[in-house]
């Protein structure tokens, strides 16, 4: 889902048509000058506290967690109109299906981060990689693939992710692949502008009189200059996948154990106890919001502190 | 502006050709049988057959292509498995209650994201400015049926203190009991036209909350878009040249700024209509207001595949018309844009 | 400050629009727009239900889900009813009816003073234009999709030669004779089913109603179908809104208990949340298959919950083409180590049974002699130990995104279930699919199932209609061959009176159970909601409710 970025080459807020060659001038100015800018604003720190802290607790759940995760332990104390709250052994009470909350928030970060990082792979790799041709080669191969890419775009990014799911079955492994396939146009796109813009630059002009071949001039020299932007669009589009899992658990979509430790699943089933044991969905559905803002205020961040048209 | 005009649409046709071949080869790609995909749970072993002949899963891939496609020129795109409507009529019977919510959705979004976003881009660099953006962030990153349901608890229900809150309706487009004729199938006009002014007011009431949720997604992008546009335009020379001269803040703001600012918005309004779509399936599911968004969320838990199929196709179609209808227009506004 | 932003100006603006908004709540129970009609004895009102689907057509002979035949029951009558609030035959169109010796000939007495809607009178000819008309189906109309009740009633039609319908008489103006050519035990139970309503001759002609046009895939029902549906029942047709809601009207010329309501509105909510929200918020005057977990808070909040007797059977199935559940140890283990009582408290409504056996104890042939596994967790290791399967692991398939009246939360009975069978060391395998068409293509259409969650709502009281359905030969779903007990229910189904049947059919459950082809869990409460101004709804196990005997006070 194309959250906020237009990707369309709109003339407002593009953050490659001007400054990657200014950059090349002043070499890793540009960066040292972004982090410098970074650091001032209050809500890029947030940002990167919230990503670091939700990076550390996935990677760290084993240590972290109290016990194991979706197991639904404790199923016989649950009834369909009542959950345990909190107490001593559970220090968030129980799951709608038995296991314990805590140990299902921790375990969906994991479970959310892995979504999102391979997701976030599968449609940067694929659409780096289209958009590197389209924009490198040119000619009629640019025309087909981003006429390729118009035609995944004209389709709703949910209904894409569940016509791929349909084709692929139930498993975790599907959804992944179907949100990543719908963030593809995403960075197709944004690989084949960066590319375009520079290749008016003087120093591409300069390195191909030198006589370097193409490829060379792409892959060395244009490629890290493309680096700001798509890292930019790699932390909002994680903070995409990380909701468009939760609505795919609406429609039905995800993996066969209804007790796997997910945020969105979690979010999905207990939306129904909300008035009587509301911690059920208030705490998946508040960390899934935070998490997604996060990577959302720093990829936003990035992007200002890369663009020098912000700076005032 | 001819060829502008008839080079985009150049562009558009191959498109949707090539949708229409994902989408033929999609239907083939899924799990067991074809056939049984376009019965659903009609279907028997006696019926199978007679699909599998009638659509020719049995001959060459390329003629079935032709068939399919002959059938779609015709305005055949197939009927739901589970009712037998034909698709076409579905999609009618659908768009006018999607329509009214995307419009209201939009129309939230613009009224509050707008001056929001000039609001923020004035104040650039103090916390004020990021506390909107942040704030306007809300609507994007809360999933979107969690949302509707929040608000469905808190304004039409209403949770204990907060109970004189709960004034709106949780369900439908219309109050049942309310006997209203629609003539145009937009509830709203329908009252307005027959002069039931009680059936227009009511359906507007049921549109409130829809429309706020749904208009969340589109609100962030209008806050950051107009934003963006606002400090584009105040960093230009000509603005700052005025304000040396002395021009007052708000003739600036009022004449220069914000008509250049509204442009970028406008043209993104196009690019919003799948976003709101896939927001319409789960808004429209958790409102039961009967539109497109949640005959898809039907089709999809009952795996309804022609429906599916049929859909994909029109709205590849609405959504190039859109985008075409924007960029000729932008292309009127801006001369810069034909010639690139 | 000069200036006044514009900002400011359009929050200024928004906050007006919302407290006029909030100021202008007008009361979401308007009065129905027409007053009372006959007399004024009507209470008047409108009664608005919630359903979970649109009604896929209105004719009932062409249906077979229950969100249409709960419109139909409100248009329709057939000859026979059910006694309020169980599943046993009472007159209906017909006030008596005598079946003679050998079973084969039935011949009903009807009212006289019945008209349907049409104002056509209902006579004996009407009765059997009507069974002549499901008789003489042919083609399209014989596909069991479009007319799956009578396929299986009387398993044939004119052109098959198959059916045990030979022909109709009308004898006199108000008495018929119904003639089959075999002898069936469960005629006139089966004959309170909606799909048998009388339906107006004259409206069946007008309207076309057996064009049914298109094909297999592209069924187009007729004009009868979608927009004139013509019965006898308390309530007319309307409009139809589809996907939205239908609505009925008042028949003044009913010839039973006038409705009090002047209409009735059948309002399409399929997400189960939005349904009790509407409740709760007073849009709607009721809604079916209330959710477990919200029983008590709706009646917590003042909200009227009314309990069906449950005529459901819930049970937990095993393919024995998995060569491990063949071994009946296997199976007898798993059934040892199911506690049916907490998977009750964890996921089914209270008060639900547990059931002993695969039908519930209103239907003929339910004994207390069969024998029962009682929850015992060693045995249950014991057994499989014996048959050498400590390691089994197996494929456990539930469905997700339906809700039946016998399985309302399939997800939490699946992992109540997998934690009890894994206590015992079995590794299970979860394999979900969506309702329909993926989960009960592969659980009842394919070999590729393991064990599997599957029910029953019962149609009539007829005990053929639980056991017979579900064993009466080799089928996919339980994937064995076991011709003693097929035969027995071929036998059983052919005798000719209730009385004689019930033996047979206790011996045949005490052999199911011997048999272990499955463990039937229980008979789960299936339980409406309605607002506190609502009363008289008289609900039945077999869903047979009709709405003239409701009131909806203001």
């Amino acid at each position: 889902m194309t959250l906020i970025a237009p990707g369309s080459g709109s003339p407002v807020g593009d953050p490659f048509d001007g400054p990657t060659a200014h950059a090349e001038e002043r070499g890793t100015s540009l960066w040292r000058g972004a982090f410098a800018r970074l650091r001032r604003d209050p809500f890029a720190i947030l940002g990167a506290v919230i990503v670091l802290t939700f990076v550390i607790v996935a990677l760290a759940a084993p240590l972290l967690a109290p016990y194991e995760p979706a197991r639904a332990q404790w199923g016989n104390q649950v009834t369909p109109g009542s959950v345990p709250g909190p107490s001593a052994e559970h220090l968030l009470g129980l799951d709608a299906f038995g296991s314990d909350l805590l140990t299902q928030l921790i375990y969906g970060a994991r479970q959310s981060l892995l979504i999102g990082v391979v997701s976030t792979l599968i449609g940067l790799s694929v659409g780096a990689t289209i958009g590197l041709l389209a924009g490198g080669i040119g000619g009629w191969i640019d025309v087909l693939l981003m006429r390729f890419v118009d035609i995944l775009l004209s389709i709703p990014s949910l209904l894409l992710a569940v016509s791929i799911a349909a084709a692929l079955g139930r498993t975790s492994t599907s959804v992944m692949i179907a949100i990543g396939v719908a963030q593809v146009p995403i960075f197709a796109r944004l690989l084949r502008g960066s590319l375009l813009a520079q290749r008016e630059a003087d120093y591409v002009l300069a390195a191909t009189s030198l006589g370097l071949r193409r490829r060379r001039v792409v892959m060395n020299h244009m490629l890290p200059n493309s680096l700001g932007p798509v890292i930019v669009q790699a932390t909002l589009v994680l903070a995409t996948a990380i909701i468009e899992v939760a609505a795919l658990s609406y429609l039905g979509l995800g993996e066969p154990n209804p007790t796997v430790a997910e945020w969105g699943r979690m979010l999905v089933k207990s939306q129904d106890r909300l008035e009587t044991s509301p911690q059920l969905a208030l705490l998946p559905g508040t960390l899934i919001a935070v998490t997604a803002l996060g990577f959302t205020l720093l990829g936003e961040a990035l992007r200002e502190a890369l663009d020098p048209k912000f700076r005032r | 502006m001819l060829r502008f005009v008839v080079r985009r649409l150049a562009l558009t046709v191959p498109v949707l050709v090539g949708l229409s071949i994902l989408l033929f080869l999609w239907v083939r790609a899924l799990p067991g049988d074809p056939a049984r995909a376009l019965l659903g749970q009609r279907a028997t072993a006696e019926s199978v057959e007679n699909v599998t002949r009638l659509y020719g899963f049995d001959r060459p891939l390329h003629e079935q292509y032709f068939t399919y496609i002959g059938a779609l020129l015709q305005g055949n795109f197939g009927s739901s498995t589970q009712t037998g409507q034909p698709v076409v009529e579905l999609f009618k019977n659908g768009f006018p209650a999607t329509a009214e919510l995307a419009f209201c959705a939009l129309l939230f979004a613009a009224v509050l994201g707008i001056p929001l976003g000039y609001f923020a881009a004035r104040r650039h660099g103090t916390p004020l400015d990021n506390l909107t953006v942040g704030a306007s962030l809300m609507g994007v990153v809360i999933p979107v049926f969690f949302l509707a349901y929040l608000l469905k608890l808190v304004f039409a229900i209403g949770i204990g203190p907060l109970d004189f809150l709960g004034v709106f309706p949780t369900a439908g487009r219309q109050d049942a009991r309310i006997a209203a004729t629609h003539p145009t199938g937009f509830y709203v006009l329908d009252g307005i036209l027959t002069r039931e002014w009680d059936a227009a007011w009511n359906a507007l009431k049921h549109l409130v909350l829809p429309a706020v949720a749904l208009g969340t997604i589109p609100l962030a992008i209008i806050v950051r878009i107009t934003r963006a546009a606002v400090l584009d335009v105040t960093g230009e020379d000509y603005v700052r040249t005025a304000e040396a001269k002395g021009l007052l803040q708000g003739t600036i703001s009022r004449r220069h700024v914000l008509r250049n600012a509204l442009l970028p918005v406008v043209t993104t309004v196009g690019l919003q209509a799948g976003l709101l779509l896939s927001g319409a399936v789960l808004t429209e599911t958790v409102f039961a207001r009967n539109g497109l968004g949640s005959t898809l969320f039907n089709a999809i838990t009952l795996l309804d595949y022609p429906v599916l199929q049929g859909f994909i196709l029109a709205i590849a179609l609405m959504y190039a018309l859109i985008n075409l209808t924007v960029d000729v227009l932008y292309g009127v506004i801006d001369p810069r844009v034909r010639v690139s | 400050m000069r200036r006044t932003s514009r900002s400011v100006r359009a929050a200024a603006l928004l906050g007006a629009v919302a407290v006029a908004l909030a100021g202008c709540a007008d009361s979401d129970r308007d009065n129905g727009a027409g007053a009372g009609g006959g007399g004024g004895e009507q209470s008047g009102g409108t009664f608005v239900f919630a359903a979970s689907s649109d009604p896929v057509a209105l004719d009932p002979a062409f249906a077979s889900d229950g969100e249409t035949f709960r419109v139909a029951r409100q248009i329709f009558e057939g000859l026979v009813g059910t006694e309020p609030g169980t599943a046993d035959p009472a007159p209906l169109l017909a006030e008596e009816w005598e079946t003679s010796d050998d079973g084969l000939e039935t011949t009903f007495t009807l009212r006289e003073d019945v008209q349907f809607h049409d104002g056509e009178p209902f006579n004996a000819e009407a009765v059997c234009f009507n069974f002549d008309r499901w008789h003489n189906w042919t083609g399209l109309l014989q596909s069991e999709n479009i007319t799956y009740y009578y396929g299986k009633i009387f398993r044939g039609y004119a052109d098959t030669g198959t059916g045990i319908y030979e022909s109709c008489e009308a004898e006199d103006e108000f008495t018929a004779t119904i003639t089959l050519n075999a002898p069936f035990a469960g005629f006139i139970q089966a004959m309170s089913l909606p799909a048998f309503s009388m339906q107006s001759p004259a409206a069946l002609e007008e309207h076309d109603a057996d064009n049914v046009q298109g094909t297999e895939d592209d069924v187009r029902f007729s004009a009868y179908a979608t927009e004139h549906p013509t019965g006898t029942g308390p309530f007319v047709f309307e409009s139809w809104e589809r996907g939205q809601q239908v609505t009925l009207a008042r028949f003044d010329d009913y010839w039973g208990e006038v409705a009090q309501i002047d209409r009735a509105i059948v309002r399409t909510i399929s997400d189960g949340n939005a349904r009790r929200q509407a409740l709760q918020n007073g849009e709607i005057d009721g809604y079916d298959l209330v959710a477990p977990g919200d029983l008590q808070s709706l009646e917590d909040a003042g909200f009227q919950i009314e309990n069906r007797a449950p005529f459901n059977i819930l049970y937990l199935a095993m393919n024995q083409a998995v060569p491990e559940l063949a071994d009946i140890r296997v199976r007898q283990a798993i059934a040892h180590a199911i506690d049916k009582d907490a998977v009750i408290s964890q996921s089914l409504p209270e008060g639900s049974e547990v059931a002993t056996q695969f039908m519930p104890d209103t239907v003929a042939g339910h004994t207390d002699d069969v024998t029962t596994y009682e929850f015992d967790q060693d045995r249950a290791r014991e057994l499989l130990a014996e048959a050498g399967a400590e390691n089994l692991t197996l494929q456990f398939n539930y469905p997700t995104g339906v809700s039946r009246p016998y399985m309302p939360t399939p997800e939490e009975t699946f992992v109540a279930i997998r934690s009890q069978l894994e206590a015992v060391g079995i590794t299970i395998t979860p394999v979900a699919d969506q309702w329909s068409p993926n989960y009960l293509d592969r659980v009842t259409g394919s070999e590729d199932h393991g064990i599997h969650l599957l029910g029953w709502t019962g149609d009539y009281n007829d005990s053929d209609n639980f056991v017979g359905v579900f064993f009466g030969k080799q089928t996919d779903e339980w994937g064995f061959d076991n011709p003693e007990l097929f035969s027995a229910l071929e036998e059983a189904r052919g005798i000719a009176t209730r009385e004689d049947q019930t033996p047979a059919y206790e011996e045949i459950n005490k052999m199911i159970a011997d048999f272990v082809p499955g463990v039937p869990i229980a008979h789960p409460v299936p339980s409406l909601a309605f607002a506190p101004e609502v009363s008289g709804y008289q609900a039945s196990p077999v869903q047979d409710e009709v709405w003239n005997t409701v009131t909806v006070s203001e």
